[in-house]
Formats: structure tokens, sequence, C-alpha cells
């Protein structure tokens, strides 16, 4: 699933990127969510969602092409990924991470995050190819 | 393994800047759960009896609840504790936002601070890295301000508790900010930091917590969302947040008005939520894991100033609208953001505030008291007496010790103006036709606060109707005067439940404003701590606790019993002027009553001391 967002009506709450964490890592982390949630106060009272738009640069980036585009979305072999983390830093979003193990993680298109946000802030992108 | 925790508690000695870490004891999560019980447990082991609420043997405690930090609604809680300075007993306050999350990501559940730092600093909590910073450039900051300045300079990851002048300035009833509007506003807490030279407590946290089944966790957590999205309420009460109550309020007669000598205010249209959405709102504004976003931060613009803030909630419209008599909401707003920098507490400074300016109308004070003259629904005088107070200069130096202490100052019969229990202002409910509320104010193991049993619903409408569907029932008709029987036993039962989520470190309005059902935290408890615990008993551990605070207040405050639990003379004596309860008030000997069987129910003596048998019955001696 490829996101899009409305950022007008995040609240902040960040419950996007807990579930994201339980979802693709099985654990309770938010520092490690494959979503970042940005708010900007005291002025002018607005949040931004960084969030994967599956640009592809970090496919680009890497050298064993281990990161693959299906239906518009990009995902990693993780057989073929060395860690060279070059992927993590081409990032333009910078909402890859890397795992305790030393691997990179993007945003698989798990899509939970859109069913769990309270305010519909976070949403598929329904007029993406392979959503 | 604590599971559900994050396992740790850190202990800071501000005097040596030394720290330590220990792991969080078994028994104590079995016997308090966290939160307000961990604070209540160790506020009791570690201060020792006579000494100053200002001093540096003070000490205070931050703590989590299990269930903080986790996928569930409402789970961004951190309750904050200390010897009172404004009441000398027991205090603690809670707030949302993002920190105590954060705190157990860092790896800590609890931390304690001790001593005091020989000058003003910034404690950083880096996950395992603790640093104090001098922070001689923050000094006399507003708390918003210091916050922000913070974020950028240590990063957006970082949650930043602040305080602002008032708590530098030591005064009892100064808040803790966080999250630029979001407050641990009672009991003074901040005042304590400040004499600490604490002016902020920066955390961040990478790590995890660990969860039994995170697999089923997550899935039930998923549910509870769901089920919450269902509720009529989560579309109908969110929107306004806690705003939604003030006409209800004032339908009932229960919204305190000019310094509470009515219970009515005939603009409260103005100062509703309705108002705030049409007049200041930009963005609703949530704690962590929340559906349903309370918060609404807005912009306003007054012939005083203008600024960007969050609120005003419930509380806030109700002290510094009604009490003040406030009469638009850019007004009640910008008063608000006021009390935000300097970091007072919007509660008691409304009643603070109201309170000066009836000293003034009946004489008692003078302008030149007073520095100037003052009167009700002037934004004008509202802002110079918090900043007076804040500052602790003229009138603010006895102002900011709180009504009671200001009353004695002032004399000439002003105690009947003081609209406080135990030295803790009045929160935002008149109670002159409401029996169950105030006995529940009465007896608040802080003072005279609405979130330790909120029994006004039960006063008006005998059920225990959700507030969402108060507010859809609205007043009915006339009101009928309301009768204190079967009043004691609500009381009690509120006063376990109510506080029994800030020891599981959530957020309770889900369930008391829209109406979501508690079977879930007991089945989710399950899931993530691997051990069965049932709501019921976990309202035992509420029950002990509350007898644990109440044995905290007659260990630390000298002559403690019965007579600390009533409320003004002004509301057993004094007849509401206006509105739906017009000519009302509740004797004294109907309150006697009350207080006998709600002592004999507690196990405590005819002076409201709990006996030996019940402390050996809840395992406390
Ligand atoms: S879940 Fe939705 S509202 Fe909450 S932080 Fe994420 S995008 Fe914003
Ligand atoms: S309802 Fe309000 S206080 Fe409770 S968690 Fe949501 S935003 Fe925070």
């Amino acid at each position: 699933m490829k996101l899009k967002v409305k950022e007008e009506q995040c609240s902040g709450c960040n419950v996007c990127r807990v579930v994201c964490t339980l979802q693709n890592f099985g654990a309770v982390q938010p520092s490690q969510a494959l979503l970042r949630i940005k708010g900007r106060f005291p002025e002018p009272g607005t949040y931004q969602i960084a969030y994967c738009n599956q640009c592809g640069d970090c496919a680009d980036a890497c050298p064993e092409d281990a990161i693959k585009e299906k239906n518009g979305e990009y995902n990693i072999d993780y057989d073929l990924c060395t860690q060279c983390l070059l992927c993590v830093d081409s990032c333009p979003l910078e909402v890859m991470v890397v795992t305790e193990a030393g691997y990179p993680a993007k945003c698989t298109g798990c899509g939970k995050c859109v069913k769990l946000c309270p305010r519909q802030a976070v949403l598929a992108d329904r007029d993406a190819r392979g959503s | 393994m604590l599971y559900g925790y994050a396992g740790k508690i850190l202990k800071i000695d501000l005097s040596s800047g030394k720290h330590s870490i220990e792991n969080t004891p078994q028994k104590l999560a079995e016997e308090y759960l966290g939160g307000r019980g961990f604070v209540a447990r160790l506020l009791y082991d570690m201060i020792e009896p006579g000494i100053d609420p200002l001093g540096p043997k003070n000490v205070v405690v931050i703590a989590t609840g299990p269930l903080s930090g986790h996928l569930l609604p409402g789970s961004g809680k951190t309750h904050f504790g200390a010897l009172s300075p404004a009441t000398g007993g027991y205090g603690d306050s809670n707030l949302g936002g993002h920190f105590g999350p954060n705190l157990k990501y860092a790896g800590y559940d609890c931390l304690i601070l001790t001593g005091a730092a020989d000058r003003l600093s910034t404690l950083v909590i880096d996950n395992d890295k603790i640093e104090i910073f001098a922070e001689d450039k923050l000094q006399g900051r507003g708390a918003i301000e210091a916050e922000k300045d913070l974020k950028d300079r240590l990063g957006e990851e970082f949650q930043i508790l602040t305080i602002g002048p008032a708590g530098e300035n030591r005064v009892v009833y100064a808040c803790i900010s966080h999250d630029f509007g979001r407050q641990a506003g009672r009991t003074g807490v901040a005042a304590v930091l400040g004499s600490k030279n604490i002016k902020a407590i920066a955390v961040r946290g990478s790590g995890n917590i660990p969860v039994f089944n995170p697999k089923a966790a997550q899935k039930k957590g998923e549910e509870m969302y769901k089920v919450c999205f269902s509720k009529p309420g989560f579309k109908t009460w969110t929107p306004y947040g806690t705003a939604s109550i003030t006409g209800w309020a004032n339908e009932v007669g229960a919204f305190p008005t000019r310094n509470f000598q009515t219970s009515y205010a005939d603009f409260h249209h103005k100062i509703n939520g309705q108002a705030i959405i049409d007049r200041l709102l930009v963005t609703d504004k949530g704690c962590f894991g929340c559906p349903t976003p309370c918060g609404k931060y807005g912009y306003t613009k007054t012939a005083v100033g203008s600024a960007y803030v969050e609120g005003p909630e419930y509380e806030s419209i109700a002290t510094l609208g009604g009490s003040c008599c406030l009469e638009e909401i850019e007004e009640v707003a910008y008063a608000n953001y006021v009390c935000d920098q300097l970091g007072l507490d919007t509660i008691s400074a409304g009643v603070v505030v109201s309170f000066a300016i009836e000293c003034f109308e009946k004489g008692v004070l003078s302008a030149e008291d007073a520095g100037r003259e003052i009167s009700f629904g002037s934004l004008e005088d509202v802002v110079y007496l918090l900043e007076k107070i804040a500052a602790r200069e003229g009138i603010g130096a006895i102002l900011a010790d709180g009504v009671k202490t200001a009353a004695a100052a002032f004399e000439g019969g002003s105690e009947k103006y003081a609209i406080h229990v135990k030295g803790l202002e009045w929160s935002g409910y008149e109670c002159r036709n409401a029996p169950g509320m105030m006995l529940s104010y009465m007896t608040a193991d802080v003072g005279a606060h609405h979130n330790r049993s909120w029994a006004l619903g039960y006063d008006v409408s005998q059920s225990d109707a959700d507030v969402s569907e108060l507010i859809e029932a609205g007043a009915g008709g006339p009101m009928e005067i309301s009768s204190p029987d079967g009043k004691v036993d609500h009381v009690i039962s509120m006063q376990h439940s109510r506080p029994l989520y800030d020891t599981l470190g959530i957020c309770r309005l889900q369930t008391m404003e829209i109406g979501f059902e508690t079977i879930h935290y007991e089945e989710v408890f399950e899931l993530i701590a691997g051990r069965k615990i049932t709501w019921q008993e976990m309202l035992f551990i509420s029950e002990r606790i509350w007898q644990l605070t109440r044995q905290f207040n007659v260990k630390h405050i000298e002559g403690f019993g019965r007579s600390w639990d009533y409320p003004p003379e002004r509301f057993m004596e004094e007849p509401v002027a206006s509105g739906p309860n017009k000519g009302r008030f509740i004797e004294r000997k109907i309150l006697d009553n009350m207080l006998d069987e709600y002592y004999e129910k507690r196990g405590w003596d005819e002076n409201g001391v709990p006996k030996p048998e019940t402390l050996a019955y809840f395992r406390l001696v």
C-alpha cells in the first residue's frame, strides 16, 4: 500500500509509530518507526508527517540491487543486502532506520498506520499503482 | 522479567550530581502497580516528618505506569509527586503528552530526585547518559519559551519538562509544563523543582519496553482503538474536548462564577467549546496514544496581547472565565497563556486571582494594598495579578502562597472568600446542590481537586452516565434538591476507580467521557505483563493507595484530622446568589453526617485517622 497524508488532521498521538514498530519489529519502540511526526510548536501549531512515498532513491543508491520495485512499492531483499547502509543515507525523507542487527529497514506498505490512525491523517493512496 | 515495565528506577541526588540505577522491585509493582502508586509509596518511605517542602530534603518522584507507552488508548500519562508546599501534606499531579512513554523507552519506570542543585540547572536523560548542566540562560524565562529553546538545542526527539518563573520563585501552585500546553498543575510540585534548582528535565528514549506477548498485545491494542472509534462520543465529544461540559455545568448550576459567589454565568455560551472552535482553533492536539485528542491548540488575539496557546480546557474556563468573569473566549485563552508561560496552575491561579478581586470588592484590600484597583471581568487586572504572583512582588508575595495563607494574612473576614480544602484551591465545580461532589472535594487526599472523585454527574442524574451522555441528556428541567443519600458509597468507589488510571499510567477520559469499557485494560494488562489481575483487584490496590495517602497526611501535617475535611464556610452558610441553584447551600450538619459515614466506611476513627486495623488490613504497617 502506498501512503498519502493529510497533515492538518494529525493530532500528534504517535499511534501510527507504535503500531509500525510492533508490526515490523515485534517491539514497542517508536524511535525505530518508519514514519515520523514532528510537531511545530508553539508556532504555527501544526504537525508534519514524514513518510515513505516510495520515491525509489534507496533502490538507486543500493550497489547490490537489493531494493526492488513491485507495483510501485520498494522492498529490501535481505538475502542480497550487505549492510552497507548507503540506502539509509540516501533516503531524502529520513524515514529509513537501522535495525539492532545492523540491517536497513524501510516502510513495507503494511498499512497498519492507515488502519489505526484515529484522525485519518495517514491514508492509503488509492490513486497509486498497487495499493 | 517485569514485562510491561521498563524495569529500572533512576535516582538522582542533585546535591552531589550523582545518580544510581536500581531494578524496579517486583513487590512494589505487584502491590502498587505504578504511577500514583509508586509516587505515594516512595514518598511515604523517603520523606521524613517535619521537613520544609521547599528545602532540599523534599523528594520529587516522577512515575509512569505499567500501561504507559504501550499500544493502547491514552497511554501517555505520567504522575508527579512531592510533599506539597501548598498543603504541607501529600501532593501529586498528572500530565499527558509524551514524557512518560519516552522515560520508559529510555529504560526507567520512575525518576526520583533528592537534594538540590547549587544553581539553576537542566537535567538531561539521554537513554543511559545522565547529565546535569547549569542553565543561567533560561533563568526567569517562560515555561513554553524554555521548552522551545531546549528543543532547538537538544533536538526534536527530546521530550521536555520545564518550569516558569513561578516555579523558580516557589509559588506554591506553580506547575510543570510539557509539550507546549500540557501541565502537571496541582499541588505545587513545580515549586519543589524550583527549590531544587531544576529548570527543566529532558528525556530521549530510544529503546523498547518488554512485552510478554507482543503479537497478542498488538492485536488487543488495535481492537481497543477500534472500540473507541465506534463510541458515539468519539465523534461528538472529541471536537470540543473537556470544554464540551461548560454548557451543562451552567444548566445544572455548578459553574464557579465571581469567586464562587454564584454557580451560573450568563455569558457561558461565549466561553464554551463551540467558541473555541469558532474563534481560536488551529489544530486538535493529543497526548501520546490518544484516540480522542482533547487539546485544542489555537491562537488568541486580545487588547492586552496575542498568543498561540493550548486550551483553554474546562478547568481553565471555569476558574479564569467563570471565577474571574472573563467573558470572551479570547480573554480566557490569553489569561491561560499567561499562566502557561509563567508556569502557574490555571486552577489555583484563577481562584487566587478571583479571591483577591473579591477581597478588594468587599473592602478587605485597598487599592494601595493591591497596587491598583482591581475588578472582576478585567483581563488587564487578571494579567497584572498573575505577573505579580509569579514574581512574588507587592500583593503577589502574599497571594503566591495560596488563598488559605493569604486569608490568614489579610484577615477582615477574608477566609470566607478563600475557596479551598486543605490549602489547595477548589477546581471547576460549584457544589452547593451537589453533596456527593462536595464530599469528593472535602475528602480528596491532595485538597480540593475533582480528579479523585467526580460525583457531580451522579448528584444530578443519579446514574453512572458518562459525560457525553450527561451533556446529551441536559439538565432536564429545573434543578431538584440533590439528596445526600447513597452518595458516600459512590464517592468512595470513584476515589478508587478514577485514581487507578493515574496508577496504570493512562488517561481516564476515554472511559469517563465516551464510555470505553475497563475490561479492555484488564485484558491488555495480562498480554503485556504476563500476569492476570482483574479490574476489581486493581481497585483494591487503588484503595490501599488511598489509605496510604491519608496516613501520609496524618504523618506530615500536625494535628491532621476532621477539621481539614471541611469546605469553606461560604458553601455551608451562604445561599447561591443566582442561577438554577439560587438560594441553596448545604448545612454543616448534613456534611457532618456524611463525614461520619465516610470515615466509618473507610475504617477511620471519628477524627478521620485510619485505625491500626485498617492499616494492617491493607498491609501498610
Ligand atoms: S496516528 Fe495519525 S494522528 Fe496520530 S500521529 Fe500518526 S498520523 Fe498523526
Ligand atoms: S483525552 Fe486528552 S488528556 Fe486524555 S490522552 Fe487524549 S489528549 Fe490526552
